[in-house]
């Protein structure tokens, strides 16, 4: 074990917070997917991944302005995620519920290797949209971290709002609750249903544009949502608050956990949710009352 | 007056097994037609076939003289048929207030919408204190209340109710269903009532059908049925006295 300065600290604790950002954009697409029909995306990683590289083109390749390609970026992935639910998660309904974990399972394996003969297998890198480092004392963040956090910030509130104001939140949570008492409201079920996987895929999207310029495109970049998919179980799957902070606990002590034990690098944020789970199973903002099946 | 509703010969599978068994019935527009029968004798299956939550095997179901049958039940409820379920199916977590508000989901009349929210919640004063209220805290006759409200609330012109007595004590019941009759005739909706207690369904009723197995072995006027001795001994629990009471073991229904 090494000992931490105090401004070595503050680092690792900066970094470990933006990492943990983008696990909560992750992990918030998963939470609401969960939620509203009580299905785990295990391709939501994958969908991180494919924006990233549609990023990738319309950016890097199409040359287009980053805010530009970001947009449209956003705007493809909320047609894909869209899409996905109306032509393909939709015909399950009624199934067991293994079918459609094995199908998102087979989507992200798909995605992957979709993404490789379109992009290729290599690493690419995508441009940040904010250059240099921002320096508060010994601490040197660069303006992409803090870009990463003002933007889970900016949509974990947006999304807080929506859900409590927002006619169309309030019907998704509604369907969530008892989707067949929101049919006999005459709630457009089906089509909230494909929106939600929309909003999903457009959060996977920002993740995937925030992490790009940090790790490098790749695809096998996905695979981070296992760690999103682990502080969404910290948090008690199913509170979207919940998914947040357990993210955010798993990336602050990520990077301290790999630091005073190098031998056991990555595996922090598995040791996190496999304690909490051995005392507090339902999560650590489990919502109170289970939901009538 | 006119016919709102009319099913045809509907045959509905659960499962399986088939619940209902060419069923035919209409209801006229501005009356209370209730479905009376036991447990089991297929009361719901008939509503969630109408609603649209269940597809017919057989048959055929109209709205205003238009086919809906088999369509999704958001399409037929914004044609104009509420569903209050059995079982209140209240939106739990969401507050009271989100809950009513969700029954006028698909109306753009915001002014209107007001307006029936403090008809509702002056027909059940009860839910005003717990306006903001989880529903999940609410009792179960306060729950049905608010089932009612929420179906009011999408300003239908028919209302297909789910034993709205399930539960409740008597005075609650007739609270409840003198609510009903209010929603029926200040406001002029058709009500489809399902009840297997037909001590309060059929005095609320202005035509009834007995369900038994799947089938209707009975129908009639309420003062009609209300007269009828099998009603009153099997449904209504009013025994006809007689020398020799005790023979109930011989009676028959007319039906069997």
């Amino acid at each position: 074990m090494t000992a931490l300065s105090f401004a070595d600290a503050m680092q690792l604790f900066v970094v470990g917070l933006s990492q943990g950002c983008l696990y909560s954009l992750i992990a918030i697409g998963l939470v609401l997917v969960y939620k509203a029909t009580e299905q785990v995306n295990f391709a939501q990683g994958e969908f991180m991944m494919l924006g990233a590289f549609v990023g990738y083109q319309f950016i890097v390749l199409m040359g287009m302005p980053y805010w530009l390609g970001a947009m449209l970026t956003l705007v493809f992935m909320g047609a894909f995620g869209y899409g996905v639910e109306a032509l393909v998660v939709r015909r399950l309904t009624g199934q067991p519920v293994f079918t459609v974990f094995i199908l998102t399972l087979a989507l992200g394996i798909a995605l992957r290797a979709v993404a490789g003969i379109i992009w290729g297998f290599g690493n690419y890198s995508l441009p940040a949209p904010v250059d240099g480092n921002l320096t508060l004392g010994p601490v040197i963040i660069s303006w992409a971290s803090v870009l990463s956090i003002v933007v889970t910030a900016v949509v974990a509130s947006a999304l807080y709002l929506f859900f409590r104001y927002a006619r169309q939140g309030v019907a998704m949570q509604a369907l969530s609750l008892n989707q067949l008492a929101a049919f006999y409201m005459g709630i457009p079920v089906k089509r909230l249903t494909s929106s939600i996987w929309a909003m999903s895929a457009i959060f996977g999207g920002i993740a995937g544009l925030l992490l790009g310029p940090m790790t490098l495109v790749s695809t096998q970049m996905g695979f981070i949502g296992f760690k999103a998919f682990a502080g969404a179980i910290v948090g008690g799957f199913g509170s979207i608050p919940g998914a947040v902070i357990g993210c955010l606990l798993i990336g602050v002590t990520e990077p301290f956990f790999d630091i005073m034990f190098p031998t056991l690098k990555g595996i922090g944020a598995y040791l996190i949710m496999f304690l909490v789970l051995l005392i507090r199973p339902q999560g650590l903002l489990a919502q109170i009352y289970a939901k009538k099946v | 007056m006119t016919e709102v509703l009319r099913a045809s010969n509907v045959e509905t599978m659960y499962g399986r097994v088939m619940a209902i068994r060419g069923i035919s019935l209409t209801v006229k527009e501005g009356s209370v037609v209730t479905v009376m029968g036991s447990n089991g004798a297929g009361k719901t299956t008939i509503l969630k076939t109408i609603s649209g939550a269940l597809d017919p095997f057989k048959g055929q179901v109209e709205f205003e003289g238009r086919d809906i049958t088999a369509l999704d039940p958001d399409v037929i409820a914004r044609a104009g048929i509420a569903h209050s379920p059995e079982g209140r199916e209240v939106f739990s977590l969401l507050s009271v207030k989100d809950n009513l508000m969700m029954g006028a989901y698909c109306r753009k009349d915001r002014d209107e919408v007001a307006r029936d929210l403090e008809k509702v919640l002056g027909w059940f004063p009860v839910l005003r204190t717990f306006l903001e209220k989880q529903a999940i805290y609410l009792s179960g006759g306060q729950q049905q209340m608010l089932a009612l409200g929420r179906a009011f609330m999408q300003r239908p012109r028919v209302m297909l109710l789910d034993e709205p007595s399930l539960g409740l004590s008597p005075l609650l019941i007739s609270e409840i269903f003198q609510i009903i009759k209010r929603i029926n005739v200040e406001e002029g909706v058709t009500m489809l009532l399902v009840e297997q207690n037909a001590s309060v369904a059929l005095p609320a009723a202005d035509f009834g059908y007995v369900l038994e197995t799947g089938r209707i072995v009975m129908e009639g006027e309420r003062d009609v049925l209300m007269k009828s001795a099998d009603i009153r001994e099997f449904y209504l629990g009013i025994k006809a006295e007689s020398a020799r009471g005790d023979r109930r073991w011989k009676a028959r229904k007319t039906w069997r």
